[in-house]
């Protein structure tokens, strides 16, 4: 695998910034786009355009086909059991909150627990807290250690039996933990507890494998996977589906609508309301080749080849202090550098062309328990390279130079 | 402009060393401020006499060194001056961090200007605007009793 030609297939790697080549370790945020889905999107607009799963034409037969095969791609990439486990939604924050409202909805009432963890990006806080308000349930938070990491006993200690749900991440998008969702998931449903997994960091890093993991719901931002803003996936269990009341009401959704009542679509067309995000969901089936193509083994071996080399660098750099130490670390670096407040680092980063994140990353009650109110992070795709982070370290140096640090 | 003008000597002098940075003792005026970007904090207080002159300001918060320095910067200048003279101050800087080339006003003297321009960088660092005028804002906030905390995103 060469990294340098799977860096030239993303047409951003040709532009300056601040007159410099761009170094993007904001991939945490955002990936970069490669041509063929940029080329796809452009494709089906100007050659092949129709709206959905409505007419009868031409167009709009081929259309539908191509939505229908990402779908079908994508239950093969998470290795689903059905291709209507898949729904498509407007992002990983819809497809929570999708779960959240339909299974407070129908299962939850007043005094019921939502377990949930420290780690947790607001994304998956949020929605739950919601219900606090309007079903009066309780959101509980599994303890993070000094490392970092949430462990299966930390778990273990806040289950009750008001659990009803356990919603956690796969992969931190601040310490970089990786969490053992398995053990996770066998623990919860040994309880009758159902787990829902925000996958929006684990999905671009990690092998998927829904029957594997077990879990019942896995969030996907598809814009993290090489893929289009506005896109979304909720992988849920069929069951879960078809016991779950409808999220949006609308064009789409239903079978039948008479003045006396309305009858719901069937899968997947039952969660998705309205005119879908036709482009981006037929682009991000280029986005699975991609990723298909590299490997997803290739593309774990070379992100953690990199995070050691990364990791080490910065180690030895003093004054930059990492933040957590997790034993399984995926492609998140965060860390702060004593004296320097974060913003700082990141506009001065900047003006080399290093594009990292600065903030709490919108985990704010991470940052709380770790006692900061910010972090930097640099985080990895797969067109990072080594020489990504000799020029973070350079640019590390220059921004103790300017603070007078040693 | 690069950043190494941007941070110039007495920012970083008065980031890592801001004046000021403390709870004043019976203090009659104070606002809370917020940028919920960076999640950064800062709390003014004031303390006015029965000729609304500030007998003593202070603030408490944490930040980046530009939205520190420009606490420790602004709680120097406006101590000992009057109510109306400071809001004319705060006016004249948030135009300048904005726009305008210079200072212009009269409340302010020739070396307090000097030191408030070492602000002026930050016009080019559209995205930093907020952190040098998080303070400003909130004492606004602070002078017309306003309950409501202060939140960056409400400004231009």
């Amino acid at each position: 695998m060469n990294i340098l030609n799977i860096k030239k297939e993303f047409p951003i790697f040709n532009n300056k910034v601040n007159n410099n080549d761009l170094v993007y370790l904001d991939s945490a945020n955002s990936s970069q786009k490669p041509q063929s889905v940029i080329d796809r999107v452009n494709d089906f607009y100007s050659k092949e355009f129709s709206n959905i799963g409505r007419s009868v034409h031409y167009l709009a037969v081929a259309a539908t086909n191509l939505y229908e095969n990402t779908r079908l791609s994508v239950q093969k990439y998470i290795n689903a059991k059905d291709k209507n486990e898949i729904v498509f939604t407007k992002g990983a924050t819809e497809a929570i909150n999708l779960v959240a409202n339909t299974f407070g909805q129908k299962f939850l009432k007043e005094g019921d627990e939502i377990l949930i963890t420290e780690l947790e990006h607001h994304s998956n806080y949020v929605p739950w807290h919601f219900l606090r308000k309007s079903k009066g349930i309780k959101v509980e938070f599994a303890e993070v250690n000094a490392d970092g990491e949430v462990s299966i006993e930390s778990i273990k200690k806040k289950i009750t039996s008001k659990t009803k749900l356990i919603a956690i991440t796969h992969l931190s998008n601040v310490t970089g933990a990786i969490l053992p969702i398995k053990e996770i998931t066998e623990l919860a449903h040994s309880k009758n507890i159902l787990v829902l997994v925000d996958g929006c960091q684990g999905a671009p890093h990690l092998k998927l494998d829904m029957q594997d993991l077990d879990c019942d719901f896995y969030a996907i931002s598809c814009h993290k996977m090489y893929g289009p803003t506005g896109l979304g996936i909720l992988y849920a269990k069929k069951k879960w589906l078809e016991e779950l009341p409808p999220y949006q009401g609308g064009g789409g959704m239903i079978k039948e609508v008479k003045k006396d009542g309305i009858s719901y679509g069937d899968l997947p067309n039952k969660y998705e309301a309205g005119t879908m995000a036709t482009a981006q969901v037929i682009a991000f089936d280029q986005s699975i080749k991609f990723l298909e193509k590299i490997g997803i083994n290739n593309i774990i071996n070379h992100e953690h080849e990199l995070m050691e080399y990364g990791k080490e660098i910065l180690k030895k750099n003093n004054s930059v202090k990492l933040v957590g130490n997790p034993k399984k670390r995926g492609a998140v670096l965060s860390f702060t550098i004593e004296g320097i407040h974060p913003h700082d680092i990141a506009t001065i980063l900047d003006e080399d062309g290093v594009a990292i994140r600065a903030g709490h990353h919108c985990c704010q009650i991470l940052h709380e328990k770790l006692g900061i109110t910010a972090t930097a992070r640099a985080s990895l795709g797969i067109y990072n390279t080594k020489e990504d982070f000799d020029k973070l370290n350079s640019s590390i140096n220059k921004c103790k130079k300017i603070f007078n640090l040693k | 402009m690069n950043t190494k003008e941007l941070y110039q000597e007495i920012i970083l002098e008065h980031g890592k060393n801001p004046r000021n940075l403390r709870k004043t003792d019976n203090f009659n005026k104070d606002a809370k401020g917020h940028n919920p970007l960076c999640g950064d904090n800062v709390h003014v207080y004031i303390k006015l006499n029965e000729k609304k002159k500030v007998e003593d300001i202070s603030f408490e918060g944490s930040g980046c060194a530009i939205s520190m320095a420009s606490a420790s910067i602004m709680t120097s200048l406006v101590k000992g001056k009057e109510e109306n003279e400071i809001k004319e101050i705060i006016n004249d800087f948030l135009g300048m961090i904005k726009i305008n080339p210079e200072l212009k006003s009269k409340n302010l003297n020739d070396d307090e200007k000097t030191k408030l321009m070492c602000l002026s960088g930050v016009k080019q660092y559209p995205m930093r605007v907020k952190c040098a005028t998080l303070s400003w804002h909130t004492l606004i906030s602070a002078i017309d009793n306003k309950k409501e905390e202060i939140n960056t995103e409400k400004f231009d």
